[in-house]
């Protein structure tokens, strides 16, 4: 045992370098523990070449290591440099394993035995974790690697790839691709198929597989690696593989696990739940900070400000305001009364109850991302049917609900602290009701990512949104006909089921009166005619269903079924009959939804006996359908391939208005009975590309446009999130010459995306080096008339629908 | 509950797929029915001096509204591609196109008053129909080719189906190696020889004349069948060759299959759009020589 560092750093991504190197500067005694042979790790994982952004541009940077937007290289070799001119204390290969005593008396242990004793602890270990290792006799061997950097690199070598998620998939093809490289590529699976791959994953390794570029084995795991052999146990008995080089590709464990055995707490048991952190940073366990990505700020230039921060208030400045204070300044700028930027977050968290429980860290960041508004009354915050999925509170003031569309003076009132907007943010449907400044209001407008990262790490602020939604969705559904105890009867009553896609909710046949909340995804309804499953209609979120058996002597007519993950709230069937026994309005009401719904029954029925292969027919579209992703679509486009002629005019209408790059491929993707689904954005419910986009730069418009703003700053996560393969990374081409010229000239490549060779021949070198972004269809945004696709096509054979829309009146006309 | 479509006016056919053939429930053919009945109901009470022909105002009327139909009809290939803003459906106006081209037929004809002779007004008329009649299979095309070559490409496209053969023939390769000479040249010939497509004749037959492919199955075929005791080699060796190039000769009828529709659905298009150029030429000289002329 040696020194005693006043601070011990763990992790040298951007937040840790920074902090070491401004301990170094300040001469405090400190060391730097990085558990590979290089600094920041993350970034040195990123792509050869890859540009890295500096946003958010108004984010000062605060700091002694430097940083602005370049290259993966240049970003490493500024930080080599100034790590070495501080003469900050380094050690490499210090994997941290265990970290135990207390403030001003640490013990931190390496994997390679080592000890080091520190007064504090930066804990700066970004969120990356640790990738699963090869468990198996052998699995320490030297050619086995966890990590691909460039499949371009390797020759003539047996490879076995082990995992079959994204990465492995992806690492196998890369590999296979090009049949000169004259690898013999092997990939392992230990299930029997691919289910948590994307769908378009799987489509290109059985295709490539097909083409015998490489080779996969499902059902089969490693059980020894010797030199030059891998034995495997296959579903038929073991084999042995020639291998030069295993690459293993088995996930990574997040390092939550590690933080809680220091004794840190989280926000709550969610995944995406963050540790409990005071102002300066400072966790459960005093003397242990935490910063950068694991922290929840998962840009470099937050993670560079803390790093400089934390090292300051560790210093005893007390003074120091955070850099994002002149952000958080013009958030608030404009709202009346005098008031700091402290005492507004004060202000915050005494008036808006979700707040209560959020630490003004937390808070901060939240602020961040959310905007203050001030209405005069009578302004309109949002109006009803309008797509948005953003969360309100009341800071100050009322807001009217307008709950009856048709007489606008009735109206419920929400007061200081309460939340509105929930039902959008939970379902990804339009806003239920209009709403209106009551009185002069300060309102806080929190966006979608923002208030579920809120809701998804404190259980208190979840508990709450999901009371209030769940009895303003039993509202707005039964009418407000309904009186407070009967809401707090249900409330009581109510249960809330988690399911899977594919689970049946009500059974055909069951006797059971019991009623369903959609609260998001969606359900479709089928009916066994003739021994077959007949489709009867997709339901989405926001609707209920179950209940025609209440009419029904309890029997249920027909069976129900998620098409996707879903929240579904169940409410008792004899509790929903004695309240409609007692409130005839509410009775009138759901006879009104189940009279249209037995009229769609009745004339399935009436048509199976006339032309049951038509409504045959119609069942497996819909099955098809729904298997290609549209249920949770908002909005897809559908070929008829019975029209389309393939002049792929929609793919030159979408490059013509989107930068010259179509965001739409025709020919590939799925059909049946001459339904296309082509490669095109859905716009999700709830869309899997906005989880991990660290400038959280995809937002959905009010009219539930999924788009990518300009804050990309092409780090490829959601192109790997989304399940269809929609999202390309691409450079922007250069401008081409106008139509006439091309028309009367033969200038430029013409209409539509311009071809690889012209583009090398024109673009500049900054243009052909400069980053790329992720690019993707956003609906035809701000693009009068519409989606240019559908209007630019000769035969009306592309159409953008919602798939209630396509599904429910297709089947109406009684053709598919 | 059902949502309503954001970011654009709503139809209640705009959700479903309509051909253009049926756009609006015929909204144009019924307009080019009016205008025919009406230009022919005219011609038989008009009673022009001496007879019909383009001089009279009822000539001189179709004739203007001919003109003007055709440099209307022309502009479709501009507004094929200016995708510009706002509410235009451009199969709305393909739908227009081929009703109101359509009833040229009526229009020009009455126009011409049945004059015809060696010149160019009727060397005019004579492109204008041409132009109609290459639309005409347009359309015949339009309906019955797009289901065909859905079918056949099932849910490869061109590129994959192109890669299915190149991986086919790495197959072949190593496959034939343990063969004799005599063989492996025949399969080498079959993988340096791989000729997808040719000219626009091959391309429409859907065929390709000693196709080296389907030369070295039919061969090695025969080696198998015409003789039990020669096939002196590791039979199963010839037998995977024999069943890969099986595979290759299917996936090259189905790539055959799938130029031979692209094909059918572009090639009038090279007889509809020159012609058209040229008819622009004539029609031009036409108007010119009946006002200088006159
Ligand atoms: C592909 C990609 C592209 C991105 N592009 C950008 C961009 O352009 N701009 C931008 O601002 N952000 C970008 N980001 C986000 C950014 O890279 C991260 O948020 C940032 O690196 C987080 O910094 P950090 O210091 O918190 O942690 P990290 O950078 O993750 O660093 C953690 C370090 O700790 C080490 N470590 C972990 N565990 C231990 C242990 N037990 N003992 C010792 N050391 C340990 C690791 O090896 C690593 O070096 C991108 C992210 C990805 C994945
Ligand atoms: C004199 C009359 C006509 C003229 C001048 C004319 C001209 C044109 C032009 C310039 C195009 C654009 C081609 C392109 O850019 O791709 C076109 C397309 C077309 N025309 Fe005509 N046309 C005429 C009559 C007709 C008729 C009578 C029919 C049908 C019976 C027809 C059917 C079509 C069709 C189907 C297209 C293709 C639309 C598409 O795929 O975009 N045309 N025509
Ligand atoms: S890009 Fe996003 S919204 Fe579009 S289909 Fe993919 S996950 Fe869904
Ligand atoms: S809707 Fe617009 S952005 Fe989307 S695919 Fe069509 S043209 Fe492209
Ligand atoms: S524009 Fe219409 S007809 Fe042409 S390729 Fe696209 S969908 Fe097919």
């Amino acid at each position: 045992m040696g020194q005693v560092y006043k601070i011990a750093v763990v992790g040298s991504g951007p937040a840790g370098l920074s902090a070491a190197v401004h301990a170094a500067k300040l001469g405090l005694p400190h060391v730097l523990l990085e558990k590979t042979d290089h600094l920041s790790d993350t970034i040195y994982k990123y792509q050869r070449g890859k540009y890295v952004m500096a946003t958010p541009d108004v984010l000062v940077l605060r700091s002694d290591t430097s940083f602005q937007a370049g290259t993966r290289e240049e970003i490493l070799g500024v930080w080599d440099n100034e790590c070495e001119f501080h003469q900050t204390n380094v050690q490499l290969n210090a994997d941290v394993q265990k970290i135990t005593g207390e403030k001003g008396n640490f013990t931190i242990q390496t994997a390679a035995g080592d000890t080091i004793l520190a007064e504090h602890v930066i804990l700066a270990i970004g969120t990356q974790g640790n990738p699963n290792t090869m468990r198996c006799p052998g699995g320490d061997m030297p050619f086995i690697q966890y990590q691909l950097d460039d499949p371009k690199e390797y020759f003539d070598e047996n490879i076995v790839v082990v995992g079959g998620g994204d990465a492995g998939i992806e690492n196998a093809l890369g590999l296979a691709d090009d049949p000169g490289q004259g690898n013999n590529v092997t990939l392992l699976q230990r299930s029997d198929g691919f289910p948590r791959s994307k769908p378009a994953n799987v489509a290109l390794l059985e295709s490539a597989k097909a083409q015998g570029k490489l080779d996969f084995l499902t059902g089969t795991t490693p059980v020894k690696v010797e030199p030059g052999v891998l034995t495997v146990e296959t579903p038929d008995g073991q084999a042995d593989l020639p291998v030069d080089r295993i690459i293993a590709r088995l996930g990574s464990a997040p390092p939550r696990k590690f933080v809680e055995s220091i004794g840190i707490e989280f926000g709550g048991p969610d995944r995406d739940a963050l540790p409990v952190l005071s102002e300066v940073f400072e966790s459960s366990v005093p003397g242990v900070f935490v910063v950068g990505a694991l922290a929840g700020y998962p840009l470099i230039k937050h993670c560079t400000n803390q790093g400089y921060d934390v090292v300051e208030f560790i210093n005893g400045n007390t003074e120091l305001k955070p850099a994002d204070e002149p952000i958080l300044r013009d958030i608030f700028d404009g709202l009346p009364g005098e008031y700091e930027v402290s005492d507004w977050l004060e202000i915050l968290r005494n008036k808006v109850d979700i707040f209560k429980d959020v630490s003004v860290l937390q808070l901060r960041e939240f602020m961040l991302e959310s905007t203050m508004h001030y209405k005069k009354k009578g302004e309109v915050v949002f109006e009803r049917n309008a797509l948005g999925d953003s969360l309100f509170a009341v800071v100050g003031g009322t807001v009217n609900v307008e709950i009856n569309p048709a007489d606008t003076s009735i109206v419920v009132p929400l007061g200081d602290g309460e939340i509105f907007g929930e039902i959008g943010l939970i379902s990804g449907r339009r806003r239920g009701a209009t709403i209106r400044a009551g009185a002069p209001s300060i309102l806080v407008e929190m966006p979608a990512r923002a208030a579920k990262k809120l809701i998804a790490t404190t259980p208190a602020v979840k508990r709450a949104v999901d009371d209030i939604a769940t009895e303003r969705q039993i509202k707005q559904i039964f009418g407000n006909d309904i009186s407070p105890e009967w809401i707090d009867r249900l409330k009581a009553t109510a249960e809330l089921l988690q399911l899977k896609a594919g689970e049946t909710i009500i059974q055909e046949g069951d006797v059971s009166t019991d009623v369903f909340i959609i609260r998001s995804g969606s359900v479709i309804v089928e009916k066994n005619i003739g021994g077959k499953e007949i489709f009867l209609s997709y339901v989405a979120a926001g609707a209920f269903i179950g209940e025609m058996a209440l009419f029904e002597e309890g029997k249920r007519t027909a069976t129900v079924r998620t098409t996707i993950k879903s929240e579904v709230i169940k409410l008792p069937g004899d509790i929903f009959s004695a309240m409609m026994d007692e409130r005839p309005m509410i009775r009138k009401r759901i006879e009104e939804t189940i009279a249209a719904r037995r009229e769609v029954n009745s004339f399935i029925e009436s048509q199976k006996s006339g032309f049951g292969s038509v409504v045959d027919l119609y069942s497996s579209v819909a099955n098809f359908l729904l298997e290609e992703g549209l249920g949770e679509a908002t909005d897809a486009l559908l070929i008829d391939e019975s029209l389309c002629v393939g002049c792929d005019n929609c793919e030159v209408a979408c490059a013509e208005t989107h930068l010259g790059i179509s965001r739409l491929d025709r020919e590939a993707g799925k059909t049946y009975a001459n339904i296309h689904v082509p490669t095109s954005c859905r716009h999700c419910e709830h869309p899997h590309c906005m989880g991990d986009c660290p400038p959280d730069a995809i937002r959905r418009a009010p009219d539930g446009e999924v788009f990518i703003n300009e804050t990309c700053i092409g780090c490829g996560n959601c192109q790997r999130n989304c399940p269809y393969g929609v999202i390309q990374m691409d450079r922007v081409p250069p401008k081409k010459p106008g139509l006439l010229q091309w028309l009367l000239f033969g200038a430029g490549p013409g209409p539509g995306q311009a071809d690889k060779a012209w583009v090398n021949k024109v673009a500049t070198e900054a243009e052909k080096t400069g980053m790329k972004v992720a690019v993707k269809c956003d609906m035809c945004k701000g693009i009068k008339g519409g989606p240019a696709c559908v209007r630019a096509c000769p035969t009306g054979a592309a159409i953008r629908v919602s798939p209630e829309q396509y599904l429910n009146v297709a089947q109406r006309k009684g053709s598919v | 509950m059902a949502r309503t479509k954001p970011n654009r006016k709503t139809h209640r056919d705009d959700a479903q797929h309509v051909s253009f053939l049926r756009h609006r429930n015929f909204r144009y053919l019924k307009l080019a029915m009016l205008i025919s009945i009406v230009a022919i109901i005219a011609y038989f009470f008009v009673d022009p001096t001496p007879r019909h022909n383009g001089g009279t105002w009822y000539g001189y009327t179709l004739g203007t509204i001919g003109a003007g139909l055709i440099v209307w009809l022309t502009l479709l290939g501009i507004r094929k591609r200016a995708i510009t803003q706002g509410a235009w459906s451009l199969k709305a106006w393909t739908s227009a196109h081929v009703y109101l081209g359509l009833s040229l037929l009526v229009i020009a004809t009455l126009h011409t008053g049945f004059q015809f002779g060696w010149n160019v007004h009727t060397l005019a008329y004579t492109l204008m129909m041409i132009v109609i009649i290459s639309g005409a299979f347009g359309i015949y095309f339009y309906s019955n080719v797009p289901r065909m070559m859905s079918e056949n490409r099932a849910d490869n496209t061109q590129q994959e189906m192109i890669a299915e053969l190149n991986a086919i023939d790495a197959q072949l390769e190593d496959a034939a190696r343990p063969l004799s000479a005599q063989y492996v040249s025949e399969v080498q010939r079959a993988i340096n020889d791989t000729k997808i497509t040719g000219g626009l004749f091959t391309r429409l037959s859907g065929r390709v004349n000693k196709c080296a492919s389907m030369r070295a199955l039919s061969r090695l075929r025969a080696v198998t069948e015409g003789s039990t005791t020669s096939v002196d080699e590791a039979g199963e060796d010839l037998g995977s060759v024999i069943s890969i190039l099986d595979r290759k000769s299917v996936m090259l009828n189905r790539v055959r299959r799938h130029i031979r529709y692209k094909t059918l659905l572009e090639l009038w298009l090279y007889v509809h759009v020159p012609f058209t150029i040229f008819l622009l030429g004539a029609l031009t000289a036409h108007i010119l020589s009946v006002f200088f002329y006159w």
